[in-house]
């Protein structure tokens, strides 16, 4: 059993979501859903602490040998990310069953949880995989069960921007599959561990720096990298609130995870950072998008808006760590995945609150409501601090780490700037609580009431966990530096 | 040069006609046409490297020893399925945008969104 646990991690939210056609009572599709991705994220707690303890999972796919069949290769980076995207979705799952109530209409429940499944499925089975076609199936199983996802939202913008985030996605996803092609062309083998033996010998061929120009440019598009960021702030906005809290705590993880793999495992650092431009294109890209991304922000009127395009920044502190490209700052990056994860999922849920109660998260119906529904409003202020970065919580571990790595390497302008943006993040999150707080109430809402349990319990369990982990860093530094020195080719 | 790359040339043309049409077209179906053929260069690609010089067919037969590469013929059934997929959600969606917008035009639905904000 314990031997077959890479298979199952992406197998059972894979086989539990037809099966969620067979039960007809929401509530019980509901406990269904939540038992299977439950059992999930205790499997990838499992193959943690196993790959923490004996390094790298192998599994072999129906008993055949690696580059002939497909394997599951679970290492550091897998594992943190497997955990990651199984915790999320379980935690976000509880409030489901209330909110989808009143965003999605009755008759669609089902299909909700089984896209959700299915979605779930697909984000862990690109982690898992070490073979490259195979990333491109399921990526493209959770791309298209996003795009339904998307589509359920009430809004009739969600259709326009689940069509537009389908085009976008399709065309990367098709940039991904010509690379694979090119490698697959060069070397003859699809397995990402003898992709890494055999590019080497090929490195210097036209035919490589082209796959290599479409798998990560494929990757950006689904990445939300500026100025690729155009298909997500509509689709996070208009998407029903469980999707969105959700998706921005996963599905951007999943692609920063696929741009170190390819980056670092595939091809390898030396090629990636010395034969092409790489760190700098990186860098100037990841600190345009913290800053035009953050002042877009500034200027939102729609909560979920603000926070999508809060999200492209953060995915630009991601990038900054990663063109850093030491240790520390792909530590760093690994980090802040994590933290930007437990933030943006308190966040994105506690909007799912506001929406529940008041049906709409537009800015200026706020108003007072830091005192209608204090709890709720609470873990928006904890969840803004902790995505500027304050100290005791975890927004300030991530950017702490990134300042350090960015000095490490004596780029001291570039420190600034990652501290400048922050400030803007004061900015935005500042507006949401001077109405929320300062602002009386409007006419006519003094009915509304603090969010039920089911949204509370949720809520204050990420909001917990951005403190906590603020707090006490050992489990999240811990994994993180040994991913990233394991992708250095140095053993932890 | 020409000849002999000729199913490649075939393959960028196709690919930059499809891409082109899915960004110029501010009509919803030829953006999704668009994308079809973008997707089908992509499948022309794949299988054109299958091809083994004099290889027959992957099919085990006596007398035979060289066969083309099945390998990338897989990989692209799968695309394939990936494909129609794909189409099938986007002809889905632009059904649903004609019943909530009464139009399949880009420019009409961005300015029906802008009256909404």
């Amino acid at each position: 059993m314990l031997a077959h646990l890479p298979i199952l991690q992406v197998i059972v939210p894979l086989m539990a979501a037809p099966l969620c056609l067979f039960l007809t009572r929401p509530r019980l599709v509901w406990l269904f859903t939540l038992i299977a991705s439950g059992l999930a994220f205790l499997i990838s707690c499992i193959l943690l602490q196993q790959v923490m303890t004996t390094g790298t999972v192998i599994y072999e796919l129906g008993g055949w040998d690696a580059p002939w069949g497909i394997e599951y290769r679970i290492d550091q980076l897998s594992a943190f990310l497997l955990l990651i995207i199984s915790a999320i979705s379980t935690v976000v799952l509880f409030a489901a069953h209330t909110s989808i109530r009143q965003e999605i209409p009755a008759d669609r429940h089902t299909l909700f949880y089984v896209l959700y499944l299915l979605c779930l499925a697909g984000m862990l089975g690109i982690v898992a995989t070490g073979d490259a076609f195979n990333v491109f199936v399921f990526l493209e199983i959770s791309s298209l069960s996003t795009y339904a996802l998307i589509a359920l939202g009430k809004d009739r913008r969600a259709l326009w921007a689940s069509y537009q985030y389908l085009i976008m996605g399709t065309i990367g996803a098709t940039f991904i599959l010509i690379g694979i092609g090119l490698m697959y062309q060069m070397t003859g083998t699809l397995n990402m561990d003898d992709l890494s033996r055999r590019l080497p010998e090929v490195a210097q061929t036209r035919t490589v720096f082209t796959a290599f120009a479409f798998v990560i440019v494929g990757i950006c598009l689904k990445l939300a990298m500026f100025p690729l960021h155009l298909w997500l702030p509509n689709a996070y906005a208009y998407a029903p609130s469980i999707v969105t809290a959700f998706l921005a705590a996963t599905a951007t993880k999943v692609a920063i995870y696929l741009l170190i793999r390819f980056t670092f495992s595939v091809f390898g650092l030396s090629f990636s950072f010395t034969h092409l431009p790489l760190q700098i294109l990186f860098l100037v890209l990841g600190l345009l998008g913290i800053f035009v991304a953050s002042t877009a922000a500034i200027y939102q009127t729609n909560i979920k808006h603000l926070f999508a395009y809060s999200s492209i920044a953060q995915i630009g502190y991601m990038i900054v760590g990663f063109s850093v490209s030491t240790v520390a700052g792909l530590t760093a990056t690994l980090l802040h995945l994590f933290n930007h994860a437990l933030m943006k999922g308190a966040l994105f849920l506690a909007l799912g609150a506001v929406m529940y109660r008041i049906g709409s998260v537009q800015l200026n119906h706020f108003q007072g409501l830091g005192r209608q529904m204090p709890l709720t409003m609470a873990a928006i202020v904890i969840g803004g601090l902790s995505l500027i970065g304050v100290p005791l919580t975890v927004g300030f571990v991530s950017k702490w780490y990134l300042v350090l790595a960015v000095i490490e390497n004596g780029w001291w302008p570039v420190a600034v700037l990652i501290l400048l943006g922050s400030l803007l993040a004061i900015v935005y999150v500042w507006r949401i609580v001077e109405i929320a707080y300062f602002k009386p109430a409007l006419a006519g809402t003094e009915t509304i009431k603090e969010a039920p349990l089911s949204f509370l319990i949720p809520v204050w369990i990420l909001v917990l966990a951005n403190i906590y982990f603020g707090v006490d860093t050992r489990l999240s530094v811990q994994v993180a530096q040994a991913a990233s020195q394991s992708l250095f080719g140095l053993s932890p | 040069m020409l000849m002999g790359l000729y199913n490649y040339w075939v393959v960028v043309v196709l690919m930059m006609v499809g891409f082109y049409i899915v960004i110029a077209h501010g009509n919803l179906i030829k953006k999704i046409v668009g994308l079809i053929i973008f997707q089908t260069s992509v499948f022309i690609f794949y299988i054109s490297m299958a091809k083994v010089d004099g290889g027959t067919a992957p099919i085990l037969a006596e007398g035979i020893k060289l066969y083309s590469n099945p390998l990338p013929h897989v990989l692209i059934l799968t695309a394939i399925v990936v494909g129609i997929a794909t189409t099938a959600l986007a002809l889905a969606l632009a059904v649903r945008i004609k019943e909530a917008y009464g139009s399949i035009e880009e420019e009409e639905i961005q300015k029906k969104d802008n009256q909404d904000c």
